[in-house]
């Protein structure tokens, strides 16, 4: 594994970049206590991936480029500008969701405001969006970048293939993420898909792929940091299937101890991303075991204090059901 | 005035709105350098560019993607799909995003794709070159299904679609591309949305029906002025939303109603609009609500297909029932 040092950025944004995996941590935890209680009716872990998704989003200019996420990328869309806060008003159902003012499904993160495009819940469509987001910025001349992930379950699709294929003939400024955890709900790799890693179909399109360790959080920022400036040149989209793990069930409606050994979900722990990428910290000197404590301890109250105000918002008004139909 | 086909009055339609928007986009399968495989878009690249007239890869919901993409960075997609019988690989952007994205974003965006694709049977082409599957689309609230029956309307009611803020899907019947000509303007006009035409004025019977239904129609209602029966024929022109007014206007008058539909008897926009009349009319019925449909099968094969669709024999037998019940 590679050193944060090595990712050659400051301490004050692995600092940041801490404070977006933990809350991404500790807001995940939330929201599976509020659906056990019956508060938010479902719900999509990303734990497992919190390391990945900050390290994909640091590559990115958060301020001029479009995110399409998938469901598990309530970490990402934090660090693309969305607030606690504003996730817990989406899972909640309040009116206040940026996503789509309570109206979707849970996790289906987008905010207008941040240039986050929701996911229209049927897997792989948003890689076929992003296709469309990213030939505008050719047709009006902008430089922004689109990055669009997905699950690895989802490259079964034949949209994946339709989204590569346009993008790389069109030569588009886009990146193409997997978020390979190793199911699709109780589905293996083996049984998605027959070559060894998905990066491989990179060469199907002639566009440079490469397959890294998501717990590596500077050979992650690396690799989406040179496919943005591949996309920055005109030098067109890159495939980056990214290894991750997923310590939970697929939803809050699966138990993923059913299809998985006691074994597998034992060594799931041992290698948790969040404590990795902590254990680098302190040992690269960058935090202390006690500030990394501090800034745990006020990271829960930011969770306690989103949850609060969140709980406060009103609903979506039943009296709207029939407006916004048409025009 | 000249005198246009459809297909001449839609690639007129096309060109002044690509001059008039300049955010308007047109692709699709084979639409650029080709024109289009019934050359729709014809000439279009040429004088509009690259860049707002071009060719996709073979792929339907790439298409629909794309689209959506877009509109969402302020284009005015207007994607082709080259016969509707494809529109399965296109679903889940029609029935899945398209049409719900104003009201999921609680009409904070919305998306301005006008959908158009060639529809119909009539020219012994079996399955998914013929089908009729506008009565599919119509149960995604939020897409308005537009289709027109001659080439006045079609460039008229295509204009619309282009200025429309909304999704629409424009379906174009094959048989009527060709058929016959029509004085059309040069100029740019519009053709309202969401409102039907009554076609022929009558006082017997109001025969309901679209797109090349319309021509059948309005022939049977020919032959039926010979044995002094005033057919009125309602041309629907939107088929979702469903214009009830106009519909309820002239079954009031005439107490007698037909309903002419190209496609399957099962389900469908003729079920619809029966169900309507049904509900707010019975009691302006003097007789059953009657329906010419094609029968429940697949679109079938060539040498079946004079049997198969309905024509305005059918369509004067069916008024002679409901004038003599």
């Amino acid at each position: 594994m590679k050193t944060l040092a090595a990712s050659k950025l400051g301490k004050d944004d692995l600092i940041a970049t801490y404070r977006l995996i933990k809350l991404g941590r500790r807001l995940d935890e939330r929201l599976w206590q509020l659906n056990r209680i019956g508060k938010v009716a479902f719900h999509i872990s990303g734990q497992g991936s919190e390391v990945a998704q900050a390290a994909m989003i640091k590559a990115f200019n958060t301020k001029r480029d479009y995110f399409l996420p998938y469901y598990r990328d309530m970490t990402a869309a934090m660090g693309w500008g969305v607030t606690a806060e504003q996730i817990m008003a989406g899972s909640l159902g309040k009116a206040a969701d940026p996503s789509s003012h309570g109206r979707q499904m849970p996790n289906h993160y987008g905010s207008v405001a941040h240039r986050i495009v929701s996911f229209g819940s049927t897997v792989t469509t948003q890689y076929l969006l992003a296709t469309g987001v990213a030939y505008a910025a050719l047709l009006d001349h902008k430089d922004y970048v689109t990055l669009v992930t997905t699950g690895e379950g989802s490259t079964a699709q034949g949209d994946f293939h339709e989204a590569l294929n346009i993008a790389s003939i069109k030569k588009l400024p886009v990146v193409f993420a997997i978020e390979n955890n190793g199911y699709a709900i109780s589905t293996p790799n083996r049984e998605e898909f027959a070559v060894k890693q998905l990066a491989e179909r990179g060469k199907a399109y002639n566009m440079p792929a490469e397959a890294v360790d998501g717990h590596d959080f500077t050979a992650t920022y690396q690799a989406f940091a040179k496919a943005v400036s591949r996309a920055e040149k005109g030098k067109g989209p890159t495939l980056i299937e990214v290894m991750v793990d997923r310590l939970t069930g697929h939803s809050s409606d699966d138990n993923q101890n059913v299809y998985r050994s006691k074994e597998e979900m034992a060594a799931l722990k041992e290698n948790d991303n969040v404590p990795l990428f902590e254990k680098q910290l302190s040992e690269e000197k960058i935090l202390t075991p006690a500030e990394i404590a501090n800034i745990d301890a006020e990271i829960k109250e930011m969770v306690n204090q989103a949850t609060q105000a969140a709980e406060k918002l009103p609903a979506p008004a039943a009296e709207t059901l029939l407006d916004h139909v048409y025009a | 005035m000249a005198k246009k086909t459809m297909i001449k009055a839609i690639t007129d339609a096309l060109d002044l709105e690509l001059a008039h928007d300049d955010k308007l986009l047109v692709f699709g399968e084979d639409v650029g350098k080709n024109g289009g495989v019934f050359r729709a878009t014809e000439g279009l690249q040429e004088k509009h560019g690259e860049d707002r007239v071009f060719d996709t890869p073979l792929a339907e919901s790439g298409i629909g993607g794309l689209s959506i993409g877009l509109a969402l960075q302020g284009w005015h997609p207007v994607p082709e799909i080259q016969f509707f019988g494809f529109v399965f690989e296109v679903m889940d952007s029609i029935g899945g995003q398209m049409s719900r994205f104003r009201y999921r974003m609680d009409g904070s965006r919305h998306l301005p794709i006008t959908i158009r694709s060639a529809f119909g049977g009539g020219a012994k082409t079996p399955e998914m070159h013929s089908d009729s599957f506008e009565g599919l689309i119509t149960q995604f609230p939020g897409i308005r299904v537009v289709v027109p029956s001659n080439p006045y309307d079609a460039k008229g009611l295509l204009i619309s679609s282009l200025r429309s803020e909304d999704p629409v899907l424009f379906l174009e019947h094959m048989r009527l591309y060709r058929s016959f000509r029509e004085e059309v303007p040069d100029e740019s006009y519009t053709v309202p949305l969401d409102k039907a035409a009554v076609a022929r004025e009558g006082n017997d019977v109001t025969i309901v029906t679209y797109g090349a239904m319309v021509r059948e129609s309005l022939k049977a209602a020919d032959e039926l002025a010979k044995n002094n029966i005033s057919a009125e024929v309602i041309d629907l022109r939107t088929i979702a939303p469903l214009d009830v007014e106009t519909i309820l206007t002239s079954v009031k008058k005439t107490g007698r109603v037909v309903v002419v539909q190209e496609a399957q008897r099962q389900a469908g926009v003729g079920a619809q609009v029966a169900a309507e009349i049904a509900e707010k009319g019975i009691l302006y019925l003097d007789a059953p609500i009657s329906r010419v449909a094609a029968p429940d099968t697949p679109y079938p094969f060539a040498e079946a297909e004079p049997d198969w669709l309905p024509n305005s024999n059918d369509i004067v037998e069916a008024v002679k029932k409901v004038r003599e019940f």
